[in-house]
């Protein structure tokens, strides 16, 4: 059994603490939005020029001028502000936002990461995940332990094109949390009926298991959405 | 009196040569100036340099600009699947690409607008789109050196304006329009409505008239009044 996409954001929502500035990428990172607890009043960041982005507009009730950065029309919640992309990437790049939840292709032992290029891939695009990359203080990794093919994605050296060095601060899979500390890896959680031993296996860094190494405590759904498979 | 406005985006479009650099604002299709992009594709100039954060977001305006034929260097930094004219140019070798990071795209054009000889920043140290570039270590960090980029043309889209050229914008139309409109020699707007001098109160004028050389009141490109019909989750 491992985390579906939906029970990696509901961990990463779970661990944002209140009064957070969030920026949030394509793919298992946009899903935690889903996952807030209101009472916390986690400010998301769209970095078209949104502090404040609400759930998707209902159908029918879209403002044409309204789009958050994955084009999709969005609503603002209370106290939302507007602006344009030099303010935006002022907030992103001087430091501002205090989370990035970004997805990766690799993560390596040293806090490197690469997430914005596919190698192989024809036509490339970066967009912000650079100036996330480098200027938010806490960059959490959202993302499957492994490839498709089985394959380790968190490594001793990035083999895929980086997209910043040393700026990972935590690793959320479909079967452990792992902290990136000065000195290395860091299992913090492992999913229930999954040992260390087993998350060592899917590893290619090596993982130091933390003396209060834990169980990953989510329920088997969320607003009627399976967390774990 | 000054009055910057002109009837038809023809007009507006009509001292743009062949080889000109042109930025054209807009973030997917929230403040992308359609009509202006439209009327420049009637001119059928050669050698284009366009500087955008996309390349299009479909076969109209901007999507459509780059599939032209027209356009032999795009500056940008996200070129989504839905910019198919622009993969399929560029996957021919018939398009150059110079792709930047989106905060080092639009602070390269601040850079210009502001009179600044270009900045030292962290975005991109150690990775391919910083390769050749010269960096600095200011107080135990890496930077890179990033020169400014202005442009000979602007396009750009607001929701309001008067004669003197001062603007506001609705939603998230702001993105790049607001820093376009203070990096090219000419700034051309597309606006929906053209209101009297004063209409715009002061506190809500986003860009100030004295970045802009000529505006046009035009209907939306049809396109644009579409709901996106592409989902959170889109790249």
């Amino acid at each position: 059994m491992t985390l579906t996409r939906d029970g990696i954001a509901y961990c990463v929502a779970r661990d944002l603490p209140a009064g957070s500035y969030v920026n949030l990428g394509v793919g298992i990172p946009v899903l935690v939005a889903g996952y807030l607890d209101p009472r916390k009043e986690i400010f998301l960041h769209s970095e078209n020029g949104i502090l404040g982005v609400g759930p998707k507009a209902a159908r029918g009730q879209e403002d044409l001028d309204l789009i958050s950065a994955g084009k999709g029309h969005c609503t603002l919640v209370s106290g939302a502000s507007l602006f344009d992309q030099s303010v935006s990437f002022t907030m992103i790049r001087g430091g501002h936002l205090t989370h990035a939840v970004v997805g990766a292709i690799e993560v390596a032992a040293n806090g490197d990461f690469a997430n914005w290029r596919v190698p192989g891939q024809a036509v490339p695009g970066v967009g912000g995940a650079m100036d996330l990359a480098v200027g938010v203080p806490n960059v959490f990794i959202a993302m499957s332990h492994v490839t498709n093919k089985g394959q380790p994605k968190i490594v001793n050296r990035c083999r895929a094109p980086l997209t910043a060095r040393g700026c990972v601060k935590r690793i959320y899979t479909d079967m452990a949390i792992i902290d990136v500390a000065a000195d290395g890896l860091v299992l913090r959680e492992v999913l229930s009926g999954m040992s260390p031993d087993g998350i060592l296996a899917k590893t290619e860094a090596a993982l130091t298991i933390a003396a209060d190494c834990r169980e990953i405590d989510v329920p088997q759904t969320c607003n009627g959405i399976e967390l774990l498979q | 009196m000054i009055n910057k406005t002109l009837a038809t985006c023809s007009e507006a479009v009509a001292s743009i040569f062949d080889g000109a650099t042109i930025m054209c604002g807009g973030f997917g299709n929230a403040g992308m100036p359609g009509r202006l992009i439209e009327a420049l594709r009637a001119r059928g100039l050669r050698d284009l340099v366009i500087i955008s954060n996309g390349a299009g977001t479909g076969p109209f305006a901007l999507g459509a600009l780059m599939g032209d034929g027209g356009v032999s260097k795009w500056i940008g930094s996200f070129p989504t699947p839905t910019a198919t004219l622009f993969r399929e140019r560029y996957l021919k070798g018939n398009v150059e690409m110079e792709l930047l990071p989106q905060g080092t795209l639009v602070e390269r054009i601040r850079a210009a607008g502001a009179g600044l000889g270009g900045f030292f920043t962290p975005t991109g140290v150690g990775t391919e789109l910083a390769a050749g570039k010269e960096t600095r270590v200011i107080d135990g960090r890496e930077y890179v050196f990033e020169l400014p980029l202005a442009a000979d043309f602007a396009l750009i889209k607001a929701h309001r304006g008067d004669r003197l050229g001062n603007l506001s914008y609705r939603g998230t139309m702001r993105n790049f329009n607001m820093i376009m409109a203070t990096a090219a020699r000419t700034v051309l707007a597309e606006v929906d409505e053209l209101v009297e001098v004063g209409a715009i109160p002061p506190d809500d004028v986003h860009t100030p008239g004295i970045f802009v050389d000529y505006l046009v009141q035009v209907a939306r490109h049809p396109e644009l009044l579409k709901v996106a019909t592409r989902g959170e989750d889109a790249p």
